[in-house]
C-alpha cells in the first residue's frame, strides 16, 4: 500500500498529444503576458488610453489577462476531453 | 488606527473555528493511512478540489495584501492578481498533468520518478520547506493583523491563535480536513467579496467624506502662532529636513494636535506619538478614539469634465471610468513623516493627492523610469507567472483527485474561482481607498474596514472569512512541508522504516513542529505588507522548483545530479539576493541605500541561473542516464 500512487492511474494515450497542445496555448498566452509588461515597463502612459467605455486600457488588457486565462483553460479542456475519448476507448468516462 | 472589537465579531469568528475543528475530528479518524493523511485517499471530487484550490490560493496575501495594495497605490496592487492568475495557466497547460501522472504524495515524487537519487530526495524536500515557510511568514503576520481589530487582542495573540487552530487541523485529518476547509473557505470568500464589491457600486462615487473618516481642519498660521484661535495655542514649530515640510504643535483642552503649514495657513495632520509613557494617538490615549479612518475623493468630475459631488450608483465600467476622472486623497506610506520631539517620537500622516488616471495605471509602487526599476518590476511579473505552477502546497492538491482528467478539470474551476475573484480585488480595494475607510497606519485592513462602512454584520461577516482565509492556505502550507519531511526526507533520503501508521505519526509531528516555527517568524515579521512578502515565496518556488519540473518533462537529457544542482542553485540564490536587498536592509533597521544591490526582487537573476545550471549538470553528468527506463 505504501507504493502504489494514492489513486489508481489509467494508460492515457493522449498524453503526448495533450502536452504537445498545452504548451502551444502556453506560449500563446505567454506572449500576451510579456505584452502588457513591455507596455507596462517602456510604455506606461500608453496605458492611460482609454480603450473600453471610458475605462484605460492598462484595466481592459489586465482584466482581459484574466477572462482570457478562463476561455483558454475551458476551450483546452474541451479538446482535451474529445482527444482522450477518442484515444483511449476503454479509458473513457 | 484604534479598533474596539464587536461582539458580532467575536460569535462569528468563533462559530468559524469551531466548526472547521469538528469538522477535523470527524474526518479524523479516516485519516489513518499516508495516503489518506498526506493526499486525502485520492478521492476528492474535481469540482470540490478547485475551490479548494482556491481556498489554498487565495491567502491572506490576496485578500488583505492586494485590496490593501490598490487601495493605497492603486493600479499597483492589480499587479499582483494579473501576474498571479496567469501563472495558473502555466500550472494548467504545462504542469497539471504530468505531475499527477508521476507523482505520489508530494511533488519531490514526480521529479524523482524516473531516477531515485538521493540527491533530489534531499534538495526537492529541502526546497518545499523553505518555500512553505517563506509563504507561511505572511500568512502568520497577516493573523496578527486581523485578530486586533476582530477580537480587540494583540498582534502575537492572534498569531499564535491561528497557529494552535491549524496545527490542529492538520494534526487530526491532514490532506482531508485540509481540502475541506479550503473549500469551505474559498466559497465564502467569493460569495462575500461579491457582496462587498455589488455594495461598493450601489453606493458609487461621492466628495462628502464619510461621517467616521478625518475631516482635516484648516487654521490661519499667522494668526495661531501669534495669538492663538479656535482654542489652540502654539507649542513648538519643527522642521523636516528630508520631506522639506514644516510642521507645527498646537495645544487644544490639554490635547496635543500636529498641523502641516501649507503656505498661509495650518492643515491638521493625524499623529502617533510614542514615548516612555505609551503611545499617544492625535495626543490622547488609544481608548479617546481619535484617530481616524483616511481616504476619500477631493474632485469628481462627470463624463464632460464637471464637477459634480455624487455619482450615485455606477456599473463595473463606469465605476472605474468615474475613478480615472476624480481627484483622490490618500495617505501613502511615503508621504509619512518622522519626527523627534524631545523625548518622543513622532509620526505625522501626511495627505498626498493624485489624480485618478494616474492611479488607474502602475507606477505609484512600481517605479520603471531606470533599468535597475525596470528590472525588478519584469523580475517580479515572471516571478509571478512562473511561480504559482512551483509552490509545493498547490502541487500537493493534484493527489487528492482520482484522475489526470479530474486534476485538468479542477485547475479550470480553480483558474475561474480565482479569475472571477482577483477582478473583485480591483473594486474592493478602489473602494476602501476613496470611501474613507483606511486606516493610515497599516494598508492590509483595507477589504474588512471597507466592509465595516457598510453594515458591521458585514464586517464581522468579512474578518471572520479574512480569517479563515489564513487558516485554509496556513494549513495546506503546513501538509506540504509535514509531507516533505516524514514522505520524502524520512520515508525516502533517510530509508527510516517506517510503518504506514508510524508514517502518519512523523507527518503529524513535523506539521506541529513547523507550525511553532511559523508562529516565531509570524510574530517577528509584523508590519511588513503581506503581498509583497509573498511575491519573494513566488521567487523562491519559481527559482527552485520550476526549472526543474519542466526541464524534466521536456529535455530527455536531464539528469538526477541537474535537478537536484538547478534547485539548490535556483533557491541559494533567490534567498540570497532577497537577504541582501533593500527591502530587508529596512527590515534589519538599516537603509535602503546600505544594500548590497539594487534588486527587491531576485527572479530575473535566479530564474535562468537555475535552468543554466540544470543544462551545464546534466550535460557534464549524461554516463548516469544510460540504463534509465523512461517510467510509463
Amino acid at each position: 500500500m505504501l507504493h502504489e500512487p494514492a489513486a489508481k492511474q489509467e494508460a492515457d494515450n493522449a498524453s503526448d498529444w495533450k502536452a504537445k497542445l498545452g504548451i502551444k496555448l502556453f506560449w500563446l498566452y505567454c506572449i500576451i503576458y510579456m505584452g502588457f509588461v513591455a507596455l507596462a515597463v517602456f510604455a506606461t502612459e500608453t496605458l492611460k488610453t482609454p480603450a473600453l467605455a471610458g475605462v484605460n486600457l492598462a484595466i481592459i488588457y489586465g482584466m482581459g489577462l484574466i477572462i482570457f486565462a478562463i476561455i483558454l483553460g475551458l476551450v483546452y479542456n474541451h479538446a482535451c476531453t474529445k482527444k482522450e475519448n477518442e484515444m483511449n476507448q476503454k479509458g473513457a468516462e | 488606527m484604534n479598533y474596539i472589537a464587536s461582539p458580532i465579531a467575536i460569535v462569528i469568528f468563533l462559530a468559524f473555528v469551531g466548526f472547521v475543528l469538528g469538522l477535523s475530528f470527524y474526518y479524523a479518524r479516516k485519516a489513518k493511512s499516508a495516503a489518506g493523511y498526506f493526499a486525502a485517499g485520492g478521492t476528492i471530487h474535481w469540482f470540490v478540489n478547485g475551490i479548494a484550490f482556491a481556498g489554498d490560493y487565495l491567502s491572506a496575501a490576496s485578500f488583505l495584501g492586494i485590496c490593501g495594495m490598490i487601495a493605497t497605490m492603486g493600479f499597483d496592487g492589480f499587479l499582483y492578481s494579473i501576474g498571479y492568475l496567469a501563472g495558473w495557466i502555466v500550472a494548467l497547460f504545462v504542469v497539471a498533468e504530468p505531475m499527477k501522472r508521476l507523482g505520489k504524495y508530494t511533488f519531490a515524487d514526480a521529479l524523482d520518478s524516473k531516477f531515485n537519487s538521493k540527491n533530489i530526495q534531499l534538495m526537492a524536500a529541502v526546497s518545499t520547506l523553505a518555500v512553505s515557510v517563506f509563504y507561511l511568514i505572511p500568512q502568520m503576520v497577516g493573523a496578527g493583523v486581523l485578530v486586533t481589530p476582530l477580537l480587540g487582542l494583540p498582534h502575537w495573540v492572534g498569531v499564535i491563535m491561528v497557529g494552535a487552530v491549524v496545527i490542529t487541523i492538520v494534526a487530526t485529518a491532514g490532506m482531508t480536513s485540509t481540502t475541506y476547509v479550503q473549500f469551505l473557505k474559498g466559497g465564502l470568500l467569493i460569495i462575500f467579496s461579491t457582496v462587498l464589491v455589488v455594495a461598493v457600486l450601489n453606493k458609487g462615487l461621492s466628495t462628502a467624506p464619510s461621517e467616521q473618516a478625518f475631516a482635516p481642519k484648516q487654521l490661519n498660521a499667522a494668526t495661531v502662532m501669534a495669538t492663538g484661535a479656535d482654542g489652540y495655542t502654539f507649542v513648538t514649530k519643527l522642521d523636516d529636513e528630508k520631506s522639506e515640510q514644516s510642521f507645527v504643535k498646537l495645544a487644544k483642552e490639554g490635547i496635543e494636535s500636529w498641523w502641516l503649514v501649507t503656505g498661509l495657513s495650518l492643515e491638521e495632520v493625524q499623529s502617533k506619538t510614542e514615548t516612555a509613557d505609551g503611545t499617544l494617538y492625535n495626543g490622547a490615549p488609544k481608548e479617546a478614539n481619535l484617530f481616524k479612518p483616511v481616504g476619500y475623493i477631493a474632485t469628481l468630475r462627470d463624463k464632460d469634465g464637471n464637477e459634480i459631488e455624487k455619482t450615485g450608483k455606477l456599473g463595473v465600467f463606469s465605476y472605474l471610468a468615474a475613478v480615472d476622472r476624480s481627484d483622490v486623497v490618500r495617505y501613502p506610506k511615503g508621504a509619512q513623516v518622522k519626527l523627534t520631539d524631545g523625548e518622543a517620537h513622532v509620526t505625522l500622516f501626511c495627505p498626498t493627492v493624485t489624480k485618478g488616471s494616474d492611479l488607474l495605471i502602475p507606477g505609484q509602487k512600481f517605479k520603471t523610469k531606470t533599468p535597475i526599476q525596470k528590472l525588478n518590476f519584469i523580475s517580479l511579473m515572471l516571478a509571478l507567472f512562473f511561480g504559482t505552477a512551483a509552490l509545493p502546497h498547490i502541487l500537493i492538491r493534484y493527489y487528492t483527485v482520482p484522475s489526470q482528467r479530474d486534476a485538468r478539470k479542477s485547475t479550470i474551476v480553480a483558474i475561474g474561482a480565482i479569475g472571477f475573484f482577483y477582478i473583485l480585488t480591483l473594486f474592493m480595494g478602489l473602494g476602501a481607498m476613496t470611501l474613507g475607510v483606511m486606516d493610515v497606519a497599516d494598508g492590509n485592513m483595507a477589504a474588512p474596514l471597507l466592509a465595516k462602512t457598510f453594515s458591521l454584520v458585514l464586517f464581522s461577516i468579512i474578518s471572520a472569512v479574512a480569517f479563515a482565509t489564513v487558516l485554509g492556505t496556513v494549513s495546506g502550507l503546513i501538509v506540504a512541508a509535514s509531507g516533505a519531511v516524514a514522505h520524502d526526507l524520512m520515508d525516502k533520503f533517510m530509508n527510516v522504516q517506517m510503518t504506514d501508521q508510524q508514517k502518519v505519526k512523523a507527518g503529524k509531528i513535523a506539521a506541529v513542529v513547523v507550525g511553532i516555527i511559523a508562529i516565531i517568524l509570524g510574530i517577528a515579521f509584523k508590519g511588513m505588507n503581506v503581498s509583497f512578502l509573498v511575491g519573494w515565496a513566488f521567487a523562491v518556488a519559481a527559482s527552485a522548483n520550476l526549472p526543474s519540473i519542466i526541464m524534466l518533462l521536456f529535455w530527455k537529457k536531464t539528469t538526477a545530479k541537474g535537478i537536484a544542482w538547478s534547485i539548490g542553485v535556483g533557491m541559494i540564490s533567490a534567498l540570497g539576493i532577497i537577504l541582501t536587498s533593500p527591502s530587508m536592509f529596512v527590515q534589519y533597521g538599516r537603509t535602503a541605500a546600505e544594500a548590497l544591490h539594487g534588486l527587491d526582487n531576485p527572479g530575473i537573476i535566479s530564474i535562468p541561473l537555475s535552468f543554466i545550471t540544470l543544462i551545464v549538470v546534466s550535460l557534464l553528468t549524461q554516463k548516469e542516464n544510460i540504463g534509465l527506463r523512461e517510467k510509463a
